[in-house]
């Protein structure tokens, strides 16, 4: 695994973005390597779309530099279209025909040769369990078979990169879980997977590199654990009469690394065990005259990193 | 050889003949024309006045007859006109996405939905003689089996030109539009001038100056011309009128109707390289 992580196979530099006025992205520059699932996690509106729509060729580059699989998105977009495969956010699939034809009309956009093209129209079905729905149209299809159908058409044409844009978005648990399995497996593989997502626990489960993605810019990036780690072993969320004072409090407390204010209170980083620091933290704002509400301890997870970097919860 | 537009055109005639209803109003709609427009004109007309006598030479031609080419040239502009409008549905549900990110050339999807409206064009086209013969209309009078055979290609290079030039524009209207509606009221705009400033229901040779101005700039007149010539003859008199096409005027005729295809292959080619679709 790690010799395969080595390798640079999406390179951006210094990418903008804008539509009139707005900007969409506000360079960016990032390097996803060959093998691993890379993912880009924000809110509706946070630059995602934009940014996998200049990556795959359908938005011109702007400003800055992209590479893929070795080839200049601005200069060869053909020979990067050939590298990469695409599952939109929104459903693209021509409801009046069937789960075959589908399949049979991307290979021949792409041009595989008809041998080859059928026997992996065969090999994508049996991936994703559509045997029994190769001849339907798709407007009888549920929508995570839809999905599934889409993640096959991506790897039809054995992309060396696979974008997933909100591949779950929509879909019930059962599905979801089933896509990400196949998202693994896929990757398992050697495809390259670049993920948006608005979902925590995705990006969680999936990720080797998580990107938090805000207002067109990344404002952190790592592993899950790396991101989680950044705030410390332990976070307590406290609810009190006063939070002005009691942040005065507390950063004058050896113990405490950082507080901010949460969608609801008070979220305090730790530089020490939590166990240990909660008492000493409810001692002194009992002596500072403060009334707690509530003291909530708990280990960090990636909604508690978003809400840290970003001063906010994740808008759906 | 680069044949990826095939790929188009075999999704959009899937399509055609997939949705029965569609399929059968295309075909039965200009058979409808004929034969309620077609046959009550033709009383009114003869009511009119008894027929003036034709010249010697000339053959003469019922109004059913005359009116027939026409009616295969309005339904060849009719559905060009709108043998686009799968693209802009394309492009309204995302479908387009997964062409534009794929490595084939956007002149293959121009290519493609062209031929398959040619196509479609083609198969009205021989509905509509094949009916029209049935209801009393008089094509191809006394041609052996070969001057038939040439007869029907002539019709069909006629009608596949026209039809391509329209279905150009139409693939660039649709490019450029963002709803269905819209691309209703700009075909709607386009196509009552083209329809009544030709020769395709009455001659036009009775118009006011400008309005035969127009009808010369119009690319109905010249296919009208060649389905005429090649379906009755070079020499006819219909509706009190002596028409005379030499091989001239048919050659002329056809290389109007190719540049008029070209110009809207240039103006439709530079649409597609520019268009942003997301």
């Amino acid at each position: 695994m790690e010799s395969l992580l080595s390798e640079p196979i999406i390179e951006v530099r210094d990418l903008s973005h804008s539509f009139g006025d707005v900007v969409a992205v506000d360079s960016i520059s990032f390097t996803v390597m060959r093998g691993e699932i890379f993912s880009f996690l924000g809110p509706n509106g946070a630059g995602k779309s934009t940014t996998i729509n200049v990556l795959t060729t359908l938005l011109p580059i702007q400003k800055g530099e992209v590479r893929i699989a070795g080839h200049d998105v601005a200069t060869e977009p053909a020979l990067v279209r050939k590298a990469i495969g695409i599952v939109f956010q929104e459903e693209t699939l021509d409801r009046d025909l069937t789960v075959w034809e589908i399949l049979e009309f991307h290979g021949r956009l792409y041009s595989m040769p008809r041998d080859e093209r059928r026997a992996r129209i065969d090999e994508m079905i049996r991936l994703v369990e559509l045997e029994k729905k190769r001849d339907v149209l798709i407007k009888h299809l549920s929508g995570g078979m839809k999905r599934r159908l889409e993640i096959a058409r991506g790897l039809m044409t054995r992309p060396e990169v696979l974008y997933l844009d909100e591949p779950t978005l929509g879909l019930d648990p059962q599905s979801r879980l089933r896509v990400w399995d196949y998202i693994r497996q896929v990757n398992r593989e050697g495809t390259t997977i670049f993920l948006t997502t608005h979902y925590m626990d995705e990006a969680d489960s999936l990720s080797d590199r998580i990107n938090i993605i805000d207002h067109g810019k990344i404002i952190a990036s790592g592993t899950s654990d790396e991101l989680k780690n950044a705030l410390g072993e332990d976070m307590i969320y406290l609810e009190t009469d006063d939070d002005a004072k009691t942040t005065g409090i507390l950063r004058s407390l050896p113990e405490v690394k950082d507080v901010k204010p949460s969608f609801k209170g008070l979220s305090v980083t730790l530089n020490k065990e939590g166990t240990k620091t909660l008492p000493v933290i409810l001692d002194r704002l009992k002596e500072g005259g403060i009334a707690i509400r509530s003291a909530n301890l708990k280990k960090p997870t990636l909604d508690d990193v978003f809400v840290h970097f970003t001063g906010r919860e994740i808008r759906g | 050889m680069a044949l990826e537009f095939l790929t188009v055109y075999w999704r959009d005639m899937l399509r055609f003949f997939r949705f029965r209803a569609l399929l059968f109003s295309s075909l039965v709609q200009p058979a409808l024309w004929m034969a309620f427009f077609g046959v009550a004109f033709t009383g009114t007309i003869s009511q009119l006045g008894a027929p003036a006598s034709a010249p010697p030479g000339a053959l003469y031609v019922p109004y059913l007859t005359f009116m027939a080419a026409g009616i295969m040239a309005l339904t060849t502009l009719f559905t060009s006109l709108f043998g686009g409008i799968s693209l802009l549905f394309d492009k309204l549900w995302g479908l387009m996405r997964e062409i534009l990110a794929s490595p084939m050339p956007r002149t293959h999807i121009l290519i493609g939905i062209s031929l398959s409206g040619m196509t479609k064009s083609f198969i009205q086209v021989m509905i509509i003689m094949l009916f029209g013969i049935v209801i009393g209309v008089r094509f191809f009078v006394g041609a052996s089996l070969l001057h038939l055979a040439v007869s029907i290609l002539g019709i069909l290079l006629f009608v596949g030109v026209f039809s391509l030039g329209f279905l150009f524009m139409s693939a660039t209207i649709s490019m450029r539009m963002e709803s269905p509606e819209s691309l209703q009221a700009v075909i709607t705009l386009l196509s009552l001038p083209l329809f009544f400033v030709s020769n395709a229901l009455y001659p036009a040779e009775a118009f006011p100056p400008f309005l035969r101005v127009a009808t010369a700039a119009n690319p109905l007149t010249y296919v009208v011309t060649g389905i005429r010539y090649f379906a009755i003859g070079p020499d006819f008199y219909a509706l009190g009128g002596h028409y005379i096409y030499s091989l001239m005027d048919v050659g002329s005729a056809l290389l109007a109707l190719v540049i008029f295809a070209l110009v809207m292959f240039v103006v439709a080619y530079w649409t597609f390289e520019k268009a942003v679709v997301t």
